[in-house]
């Protein structure tokens, strides 16, 4: 069952992944990217972090890709597709480097495997990691500082004199 | 073994009987079904009810041929919706007006996934619930997105742009609105929520401006009028569904009414107490509670005409969203001071505060007096 439903979101995923780089309809591929985030979402449930999922498809798929196909809407001449230039054959080998590293680097590390349980339910734990005692409140703390001067950054760029 | 019997423990339900089919499956099949006659019958209901009481309300008729009091009216206009012709435009996107209707209604149907009819007795009993819910239903926009795009019409485009602009603004005063609920309940279940509001008191009692903020911003993400401004018939044609006609046309008409049903059980779960109540069987409990959110919500169709677009905009941005992390900061100050204060006492505290904050933001709040390029 468990690997069943691996090997089905996988394919899909990797399908959608590529047509979200192939297809020539820059909408279309906007949405494959949209599918592509829902399968990963599945994949985060067969490995039971439900949080994460949830997390994955309300940010991702509410958020990023909404904008996402809102700036398409708003660009314009978007009908004649992608644009391509002379840099896609260096682009397809720097990938391909990419690629063989990160596929070289997760073939010969030695994985830790858990045996235990996983946690039911798991946000408290999160919780508890991240703004408990002795947690993570620090790096928290300063991801919101983070994305406060983001913001504040977008509106001063985009204010009226 | 990691199997998803752990993520989805669906039979450690209590108010279930105990010869209840312990499988998986079984229960997945059961309440798929029920899930679905719920709520196709009771979006038949609706717009049916809508019809009838917009009619009272606007001193006419309403829809009275077809059946005892025109009940059948839904039934007569889905059978001649199945028999028209399937058009699609000139010129568009085939593949994406296919999807779009689907994709803007089976999410809608995957809310109630997590709905609890009685105590557990749910398809899931997620406890990331509110999470799910608000997760699952943000996709439907890209339905209307698709349906907007694929159309190859500008009016379609202009309705899924408006969309967009409601949506992402709508979004964040309506899950802070949330946030005050899972706090006093101490958990994203939605089943453990209506249990606390069953061992105390309903939350609309002890987050009244969670309660407003969650009903507007839910109307508006949900386009209901008076924030329909992607259908605004006067001005763009029928919106993202000019181009849809047949079944598809139909399935968005679902869709629509769907959500309402949606907003209006979440309403019932999140604030009214969901299942609980005396006398009454539970799941009836929530039907009557839903029906009652949804008369508030024709009530207000027939009441306030339609905003325009900056009114959309100011009032998210400078109403809801400062009211709803107003509400957050004050529930999170007394869940922490005064964890173990009685209800009697929060009660007049939380009305007399949502009062006080209502009043002070009206005050200072002009709804046409800002400047937006949309």
């Amino acid at each position: 069952m468990q690997s069943i439903v691996f090997w089905l979101l996988a394919i899909v995923s990797i399908a959608a992944a590529l047509s979200v780089v192939s297809a020539r309809n820059v909408f279309r591929a906007a949405l494959a990217l949209v599918l592509c985030f829902v399968t990963v979402a599945g994949l985060y449930i067969t490995l039971n972090a439900d949080f994460l999922a949830a997390v994955q498809v309300l940010i991702y798929v509410g958020g990023i890709a909404v904008l996402i196909v809102l700036a398409i809407m708003l660009t314009r001449e978007i009908q004649r597709g992608s644009q391509s230039n002379r840099l896609r054959i260096p682009a397809f080998l720097l990938a391909g480097l990419f690629f063989a590293v990160v596929a070289f680097a997760l073939v010969n590390t030695g994985w830790k495997i858990s045996t235990d349980d996983p946690l039911v339910p798991t946000t408290p734990a999160l919780a508890s990691r991240l703004i408990g005692p002795d947690g993570f409140i620090l790096t928290v703390e300063i991801a919101a500082a983070l994305l406060l001067a983001a913001v504040l950054g977008a509106i001063v760029l985009v204010r009226e004199k | 073994m990691v199997t998803f019997d752990l993520v989805f423990p669906a039979w450690q339900f209590k108010g279930l009987p105990p010869d209840w089919p312990g499988g998986f499956w079984w229960h997945f099949i059961v309440f798929s079904i029920i899930i679905l006659a719920f709520v196709l019958t009771l979006v038949i209901m609706f717009i049916w009810f809508e019809r009838r009481t917009l009619g009272r309300m606007q001193a006419r008729m309403g829809p009275n041929r077809v059946g005892p009091f025109g009940l059948l009216q839904a039934m007569a206009d889905a059978i001649k919706v199945m028999l028209k012709e399937d058009i699609v435009p000139n010129g568009a996107d085939k593949l994406v007006h296919l999807l779009a209707p689907l994709v803007a209604f089976v999410p809608v149907l995957m809310v109630f996934a997590v709905m609890p009819f009685q105590d557990g007795a749910a398809l899931v009993n997620l406890n990331i619930g509110v999470l799910y819910v608000m997760a699952v239903s943000s996709i439907s926009t890209l339905g209307i997105f698709m349906a907007g795009w694929g159309s190859n019409n500008k009016y379609t485009l202009i309705s899924a742009m408006r969309d967009v602009a409601s949506v992402v603004s709508y979004e964040i005063p309506v899950v802070l609105s949330l946030a005050g609920i899972v706090l006093l309940a101490g958990s994203l279940s939605l089943n453990d929520i209506v249990r606390s509001q069953a061992q105390s008191v309903p939350f609309v009692l002890l987050q009244p401006l969670g309660f407003i903020v969650f009903f507007l911003g839910g109307m508006a993400e949900i386009n209901r009028s008076p924030f329909d401004l992607l259908e605004a018939d006067s001005e763009i044609v029928a919106g993202f569904h000019t181009e849809y006609s047949g079944m598809k046309f139909a399935l968005f008409y679902l869709a629509e009414y769907a959500e309402a049903l949606v907003l209006s059980t979440l309403v019932a779960t999140f604030f009214l107490g969901g299942w609980g109540g005396p006398l009454l069987p539970p799941w009836l409990w929530l039907i009557v509670k839903s029906w009652a959110v949804f008369f508030v919500l024709v009530w207000i169709r027939a009441t306030v005409p339609r905003v325009r677009i900056d009114q959309l905009m100011t009032f998210s941005w400078k109403f809801l969203f400062p009211l709803a992390l107003l509400n957050l900061v004050v529930t999170a100050v007394e869940v922490v001071a005064w964890p173990e204060a009685l209800p009697v006492l929060l009660i007049p505290v939380n009305i007399a505060v949502g009062a006080v904050l209502v009043i002070l933001l009206s005050r200072n709040f002009k709804p046409g007096g800002s400047q937006v390029e949309a």
